[in-house]
């Protein structure tokens, strides 16, 4: 398990970045927390003729509060994250789901930017992403630009970067005033989910005005399902309600099995979680309700 | 009164070098002008190889060698050695140490190259062209026996290379005539030890001294020494095979030859240069041996009372693509079965079947997890049927305390009589119910239920065989420093032998512990032994230390008495100085006594027999001695995602006297976290075409320290007859009865839904499976929890 030849460049800065990637094109490869990336070079899976280590570039790492979204430079150590006040009271759902990325130390290397760039279809920040709404800002020869996150997750492990572009930063829409909760079934503690979902509920009294739920593990992407989102909206969050949101989404998910989790696992667990994710979500609204009475 | 080691909590002598990093594992061994080595494997479970074409590979800079089959000397063309022969064991093939003609299992090794360093020889091997022509692959025991399967060796002409029967009484008679009689069938599927360090093996050959120095991460250093030695033409005086620290080994390092270990040294006399390889975890879930399959078709026969008149079984077993170590793992798993029962007829019959993959060598427990999952779960079925109740089953069939020794009437497998030596099986039973509260359990199980938790209790009893033969030795020498050394060949794998041989040799010299120095696993230091295997090392070899320790004791008093001009009998010894009894004044230390015993000049007198306080001894047991023990725990299951969580777990273990309990602990607590592996996260998956799907940590699951519960341990002292210090073994205990225990816990859980588990490794996707099945059945009154907020 040792890596092919590979050259290896440092740059100090995101126009130097930018200029490496353009200059090596799909034979560069961007070098994060190295927590995917290093194992697949390893098992000589990914073989990119150059490493464009980011390590040394050092304006990416930040967590910035702007107009009612919070942003992270892309080389933000997730436990620097998971540690911030802004993500624990701004951010509840990413504040929910960093504990289950991996281990502390897979998190005290790995980066929020490299999480979401790698696009894992398992992996939690990228449900987060969605189901916030988010969006992510990438740097390429051109200049800047914002992607929403539905544009953003392309397919298994891919995106919409271009192979000279840079993730920059990744923008959560704040909502401390809202209920959520992000909910998984993984094998172990610190594994990727099997089926993981983050909720996000708005609600006036106890009754249920907007919710948004996005899934993970049971997908190319993250999947929404806009039909079982208007199940709960517009009303009281009760048994029966729920009950018709697990089965809804059951029947309309559509993940494939693995060696792990067949898809029918997949399907009933998601059905499961949505009802526990929303009712947990509820829940967290109507306390905030009450303690901002 | 000198403090008695034996017996105390104390801490392990070898950890403060290994904490701080002061440990020698086989990648630390670095020399001069190393070489590195990598193996090519095969891609396929089944395939002809037509060409092997090193062309590409040899011309890359950095590249040395680059070895195939036919560049091998005629002695390791051959199929590597076999290990234990057995009467039954009719096609007892063994592997090559590079493929001939053909390869049988994905990762059988099939090139060898020895590069600068392991990335150019990782590059080599891209370099090199294999043309294969693919078999169909036998993947699955049942496909296995299949008439017109597919033959793993077609000179075999069948895939079952042994087919062995024992029997106790008459077990047709007993069915015929019993009130009821109980079939069923039981799967367990693969697993793989995983040891912390994969293999290894560095060797240096010094051509002036003709001397060839191994490095290697085995549990048998002498048999590899011997072997090696035989295989590359050398004596045995001129290998030197080191076992140094080893970071787990858990049964396959035993295993021997691996190809590696005489590739490495092999390389390492042809070039005249030190080799290095070191086993990735990648080449470790294919290369390094496999355990666990077997497939059981069992019956138990009993009265009303639910006495059992006979236990019958028939099973096949995957011994992977060859069978060098022969039918260890069947045969301890059919001993084993009968456990701490009183069962008058028994018939107990297996097939070793070959498959198209990974090898398969004993991994802790070795069968025995196998043998009391099936008769754990017979008992079960018996206590459901008959509703009686399943402790009460269980005491009504315990062997009695008067009862030992207990001849169970069958062979075991260090071929002695299968003769329990002592043991209190109620007694253990007992404390085990009285930790968990069993008697309180209807009650906390109704409570349980009334806030729709599904929550089951499970209680298993095992007898583990261990401390076999055929022998182990050690040497005791005070040095003139008063240092006690103690070499012994059993290599360590982190059981603490450092300490335990160390408490017991202390104990007799009167010195500090941490004097104590023990050497294992270094033919150098101690050339004769078998290895550590079967729960042995501190039965046997710990009786042999105990023995030269006694020995080096009463030449200390001949010594002494001679300088002191005393009668050996009016001396002491205490605190590592001998004194004259009622003459304080008349003493000498160890030390002085160890300088004594080896003048520089003048006479040593003839019943001193040698110079120095130095003593060899040797301990050879008759035959086995018989642990047994208890596991209860409570389970909780969420019946939505088939997750579960274990409330509690309990253990109460009886090995006889214990040296350690500190030591004893942490084995029986590794052992139930591998058996918890076994039982709910590992296992191996290979698809149709014999491809092995699980071969990284992410895909293969080991239980990490938050999946797996606190355990709370308990030990009875009930000593062996069988050897001087009354112990026995402990090191596989822990593993033994999970699987039942869960299995039991498990079916408690979900007995609403009339779930019973009969296979092994399980999942939460397994048991939604079955949840769902038993729901479609009949639905279930209540619809579950709507718990909150896990995650
Ligand atoms: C044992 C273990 C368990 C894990 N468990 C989980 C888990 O449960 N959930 C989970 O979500 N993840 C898990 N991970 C993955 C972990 O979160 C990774 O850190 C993460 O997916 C990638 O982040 P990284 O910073 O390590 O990126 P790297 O590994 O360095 O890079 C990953 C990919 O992203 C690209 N990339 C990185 N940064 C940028 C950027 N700024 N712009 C463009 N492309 C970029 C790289 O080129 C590469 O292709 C686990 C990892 C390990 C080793």
């Amino acid at each position: 398990m040792k890596p092919a030849p590979f050259q290896y460049a440092a740059p100090e800065s995101v126009e130097e970045t930018v200029a490496l990637l353009h200059a090596h094109g799909t034979e560069g490869k961007l070098l994060a927390g190295g927590q995917s990336l290093v194992p697949l070079l390893n098992m000589r899976l990914a073989r990119p003729s150059v490493i464009i280590d980011l390590n040394r570039v050092r304006t990416l790492d930040y967590i910035r509060e702007e107009n009612g979204e919070i942003a992270i430079g892309a080389m933000t150590r997730q436990r620097t994250a998971e540690r911030s006040p802004v993500v624990t009271r701004r951010l509840p759902l990413l504040a929910d789901a960093l504990p289950l990325v991996g281990h502390l130390q897979i998190r005290t290397r790995g980066t929020v930017g490299g999480n979401i760039a790698h696009a894992d279809p398992s992996a939690e920040l990228p449900a987060v992403l969605a189901a916030l709404e988010g969006s992510v800002v990438v740097r390429g020869p051109g200049g800047t630009r914002r992607v929403a996150a539905h544009a953003f997750f392309v397919s298994y492990l891919t995106t919409a970067l271009g192979p000279d572009e840079l993730l920059l930063e990744v923008r959560f829409p704040a909502h401390e005033h809202q209920g959520s909760a992000f909910l998984e079934v993984a094998r172990r503690h610190g594994d990727y989910a099997l089926v993981g979902v983050g909720a996000v509920v708005t609600m006036a009294g106890n009754v249920c005005q907007r919710a948004r739920l996005a899934f993970t593990g049971v997908g190319p992407v993250p999947v929404r399902i806009p039909d079982a989102e208007a199940v709960v909206t517009g009303k009281m969050v009760t048994d029966g309600v729920l009950a018709e949101l697990g089965k809804l989404v059951t029947h309309m998910i559509d993940p494939t099995g693995d060696i792990h989790a067949s898809a029918e696992y997949r399907k009933e667990v998601a059905g499961v979680l949505a009802r526990r994710a929303i009712r947990a979500a509820a829940e967290r609204a109507r306390m905030k309700q009450m303690r901002m009475r | 009164m000198t403090t008695q080691y034996f017996g105390q909590r104390i801490k392990r002598n070898e950890d403060p070098r290994l904490l701080t990093g002061g440990g020698t594992f086989v990648d630390d061994v670095t020399l001069p002008d190393l070489l590195h080595a990598a193996v090519l494997r095969s891609p396929h479970a089944h395939a002809r190889v037509r060409r092997v074409d090193t062309a590409g590979a040899e011309a890359l800079p950095g590249v040395v060698a680059v070895y195939t089959h036919g560049d091998l000397p005629p002695s390791l063309q051959e199929p590597l050695p076999r290990l234990i022969p057995h009467p039954a064991l009719v096609h007892h093939k063994t592997q090559y140490a590079l493929a001939r003609d053909k390869v049988r299992h994905v990762g059988e090794p099939v090139a060898f190259v020895v590069a600068a360093s392991r990335y150019v020889a990782e590059d080599a091997l891209d370099l090199i062209e294999v043309e294969y022509d693919p078999l169909p692959a036998v993947v699955t025991l049942e496909q296995a026996v299949r008439p017109g399967a597919p033959l793993v060796h077609e000179d075999a002409g069948t895939n079952v290379c042994a087919h062995y029967t024992q029997r106790v009484g008459n077990v047709d008679e007993a069915l015929a005539r019993a009130a009821h009689v109980f079939t069923e069938r039981f799967v367990i599927d693969r697993g793989t030890a995983a040891p912390m360090e994969c293999r290894g093996v560095v060797a240096q050959w010094d051509p002036r001294l003709r001397q060839l120095v191994v490095w290697d991460s085995t549990q048998a250093p002498i048999p590899i020494r011997n072997g090696l030695a035989r295989l590359l033409g050398l004596a045995q005086g001129g290998v030197r095979v080191i076992a140094p620290d080893i970071g787990g080994g858990f049964g396959p390092k035993i295993m021997m030859f691996y190809p590696e270990e005489v590739l490495v040294p092999y390389a390492a006399m042809q070039l005249s240069r030190p080799v290095k390889w070191i086993e990735d975890r990648r080449e470790n879930f294919a290369a390094m041996n496999h355990e666990r399959e077997q497939i059981h078709d069992a019956a138990i026969a009993v009265d009303r009372d639910g006495r059992i008149l006979a236990v019958r079984t028939a099973f096949l077993y995957d011994s992977g693509a060859y069978i060098p170590y022969g039918l260890t793992v069947p045969i301890v798993a059919s001993t084993t079965l009968p456990g701490p029962y009183k069962i008058p007829n028994y018939h107990c019959e297996f097939r070793a079947v070959f498959t198209n993959k990974t090898i398969v060598s004993p991994y802790r427990g070795a069968g025995r997890p196998h043998g009391v999952f099936v008769m754990e779960r017979l008992m079960d079925r018996v206590a459901a049927e008959l509703g009686i109740d399943r402790v009460e089953l269980r005491r009504r069939n315990l062997i009695q305390p008067h009862e030992f020794p207990y001849d169970v009437g069958l062979i075991y497998q260090d071929n002695a009589p299968l003769i329990y030596d002592s043991g209190n099986y109620p007694a253990t039973l007992e404390a085990a119910l009285q930790k968990i509260s069993y008697e309180h359990w209807p009650q906390e199980r109704a409570r349980y239920r009334a806030q729709h938790r599904h929550v089951g209790l499970g209680v298993a009893c095992y007898v583990e065989g261990s401390g076999i033969g055929p022998y182990e030795g050690c040497r005791v020498t005070v040095e003139p420093s008063g240092k006690v050394y103690a070499a012994t060949s059993v290599g360590t794998q982190g059981q603490g032998h450092f300490t335990s041989f160390a408490q017991i040799i202390a104990d007799a010299l009167t010195v500090r512990v941490e004097d104590v120095i023990v050497i294992t696993g270094d033919s150098g230091a101690f050339g004769w032994g078998t290895g550590t295997f079967a729960s042995r090392a501190a039965v046997v070899a710990g009786s042999a230390a105990h023995l030269a320790a006694q020995a080096v004791r009463e030449k200390t008093l001949l010594v002494a008495a001679t300088k002191l001009e005393a009668r050996p009998d009016d001396l002491v010894l205490e605190h590592g100085r001998v004194s004259v009894r009622g003459a304080p004044g008349k003493s000498m230390t160890l030390a002085e006594v160890a300088v004594a015993a080896n003048p520089l000049r003048g006479t040593i007198p003839k019943e001193w027999e040698q110079p120095g306080l130095e003593a060899s001894r040797y301990f050879a047991p008759p035959r086995g001695t018989f642990p047994n023990g208890v596991h209860a725990a409570i389970v909780e299951v969420d019946i939505e995602t088939g997750m579960l969580k274990i409330l509690r777990y309990v253990v109460v273990h009886d090995c006889g006297r214990v040296i350690n309990p500190m030591i004893l602990d942490g084995q029986i607590r590794g052992g139930v976290a591998q058996g918890l592996g076994g039982t709910f996260y590992e296992k191996l998956v290979y698809d149709e075409s014999g491809q092995l799907l699980t071969q990284t940590f992410m895909d293969y699951l080991l239980p990490t320290t938050m999946e797996v519960p606190e355990i709370e341990v308990d030990h009875l002292e009930t000593p062996s007859p069988l050897n001087p210090l009354g112990v026995k073994g402990a090191g596989e205990a822990g593993v033994i009865p999970v699987p039942a225990l869960m299995a039991q816990a498990l079916d408690d859980a979900l007995s609403e839904l009339g779930i019973r588990i009969t296979e092994m490794p399980l999942s939460p996707n397994r048991l939604l499976e079955m949840i769902r099945e038993a729901r479609a059945q009949a639905p279930s009154p209540h619809p579950g929890p709507l718990p909150q907020g896990e995650g």
